[in-house]
């Protein structure tokens, strides 16, 4: 009995972890991408959100076959309509790793004095998409929990990020284009950790059938 | 308000105890449906709301069940109760008479005998049942000859004829294919502001379609009875999860 079914449920799970995994090398990259004024390595980045977005168009096709085949109820159909959500956030954290890597293609910001704070907040979201996925794997509410919780950290460094643009601008004016594209490095990243927190509270419906807005 | 308390019901067949210890309040003029795997006593319940049971030889009940506070199992003229509790059953079973005849049966029986009376009856009830637009050229026709949802439907206007409180429904869609399962769905639904109605069904989708209320039987015991939204996203007990997941059953 269900053992079509299970199988099914199991490879749209893996999918979902491969696309996990690529959201999070992506960030990685991009940050990296920066911080060395690597120009390969962020057309590599900007490669991937095509592949990001194919993973997403494979998923919804698996969710939408399940739906079709299973008519799912109950943990089952919390389960799949929390992916169909979560494969968007994970589109986007995609699309957004990819803008930050498209900013390091024409500037240098290797040498930006943010990049300690911008290196914290990549740590802090990669930290985030990395733990909501587990969250999901592992079906681990407290988890899910601290996930939303964390983005309070991911938003601080994002006012310390913008503060100390503040200063360069008032102190350097020279460099007025060099901050801009850094501040929108970290809204991007900020922005990462908001769609971390949108997949965490889809875990937490999947769990528990609630769907917690913070 | 509810059209039916039952109380601690217990109903055995010689020593087999094919429901035990229910206690339900099925909402007046709202869905309810019944589901469960074979012989969980659904249908042994839905039964036992018109006192079918009674017909069966070695059955005994205990407990109460009330019909807008009244006993059925007290001092309740069965032909009465019957005549507010009509049924519908899984296999259309229209008599083999004209369609006409069908829907006036119950009405005769009833001692009607007016000929205007009886055809504003058989107007209005093939009319609530969806019915009337294909047969209202051949009501003199024999009901044999009508397809099985059309048949269906009949029953649903013969049962409609004596204008009960309450429909019960015993799968009234599995023998049928889907678009005449869809005009039933219509139907019930529309019947819902007139009439109580409980159905059995095993199809969960039907449940989720049309029910308000939904109860899971197993093994004679109601496991869960829940609003049917909340039923199937995100059922109280696990038995019903295992259940409507397919894990067993």
């Amino acid at each position: 009995m269900r053992n079509k079914f299970e199988t099914q449920l199991d490879l749209l799970n893996n999918s979902l972890i491969s696309m996990g995994a690529l959201c999070e090398n992506s960030i990685a990259n991009a940050v990296k991408a920066l911080q060395n004024n690597d120009l390969i390595l962020a057309r590599d980045v900007m490669e991937s959100v095509k592949e990001i977005n194919q993973k997403e168009k494979d998923i919804e096709s698996q969710c939408l076959r399940l739906i079709l085949q299973q008519q799912p109820v109950a943990s089952d159909l919390r389960l799949i309509s929390s992916i169909l959500k979560m494969i968007t956030d994970m589109d986007r954290i995609g699309v957004q790793a990819g803008d930050i890597a498209e900013i390091v293609t024409y500037t240098d910001l290797s040498a930006s004095k943010d990049s300690t704070h911008i290196a914290d907040m990549s740590e802090a979201t990669i930290k985030m998409v990395s733990e909501s996925i587990d969250a999901f794997v592992k079906r681990d509410l407290d988890l899910a929990h601290r996930v939303i919780k964390y983005d309070d950290v991911v938003d601080d460094l994002f006012t310390k990020v913008k503060n100390g643009i503040v200063s360069l601008i008032v102190d350097d004016k020279k460099h007025g284009e060099q901050a801009v594209d850094t501040l929108m490095i970290a809204k991007y990243l900020e922005r990462i950790g908001d769609h971390a927190t949108n997949i965490a509270e889809w875990v937490v419906f999947s769990i528990t059938g609630t769907h917690v807005k913070v | 308000m509810n059209k039916f308390q039952i109380k601690n019901l217990n109903l055995y067949y010689e020593a087999f105890q094919a429901l035990k210890n229910v206690n339900m309040n099925i909402p007046a003029n709202e869905i309810t449906a019944f589901i469960g795997p074979s012989g969980c006593g659904k249908s042994t319940l839905l039964k036992t709301l018109n006192r079918m049971n009674d017909l069966i030889e070695g059955c005994r009940i205990e407990g109460t069940v009330l019909m807008d506070g009244i006993d059925i199992y007290g001092s309740l003229d069965v032909n009465l109760l019957r005549k507010h509790v009509g049924m519908v059953f899984q296999k259309p079973n229209p008599f083999p008479m004209s369609i006409y005849d069908n829907i006036a049966y119950g009405p005769r029986t009833h001692g009607i005998r007016s000929k205007a009376m009886l055809d504003e009856i058989v107007e209005r009830s093939l009319i609530d049942a969806a019915i009337m637009e294909e047969v209202k050229d051949r009501l003199k026709k024999n009901a044999l000859d009508l397809s099985g949802g059309q048949q269906q439907r009949l029953c649903i206007a013969r049962a409609l004829a004596i204008e009960p409180e309450v429909l019960l429904m015993d799968e009234p869609t599995s023998a049928l294919d889907p678009v005449s399962t869809s005009k039933i769905e219509d139907l019930v639904l529309d019947l819902k502001s007139k009439y109580t109605i409980i159905i059995v069904t095993h199809n969960m989708q039907q449940a989720t379609r049309i029910s308000d209320k939904t109860a899971f039987f197993l093994l004679g015991e109601v496991i869960e009875m829940n609003d049917t939204e909340k039923l199937f996203s995100n059922p109280d007990d696990k038995k019903t999860e295992n259940y409507i997941t397919g894990r067993f059953g």
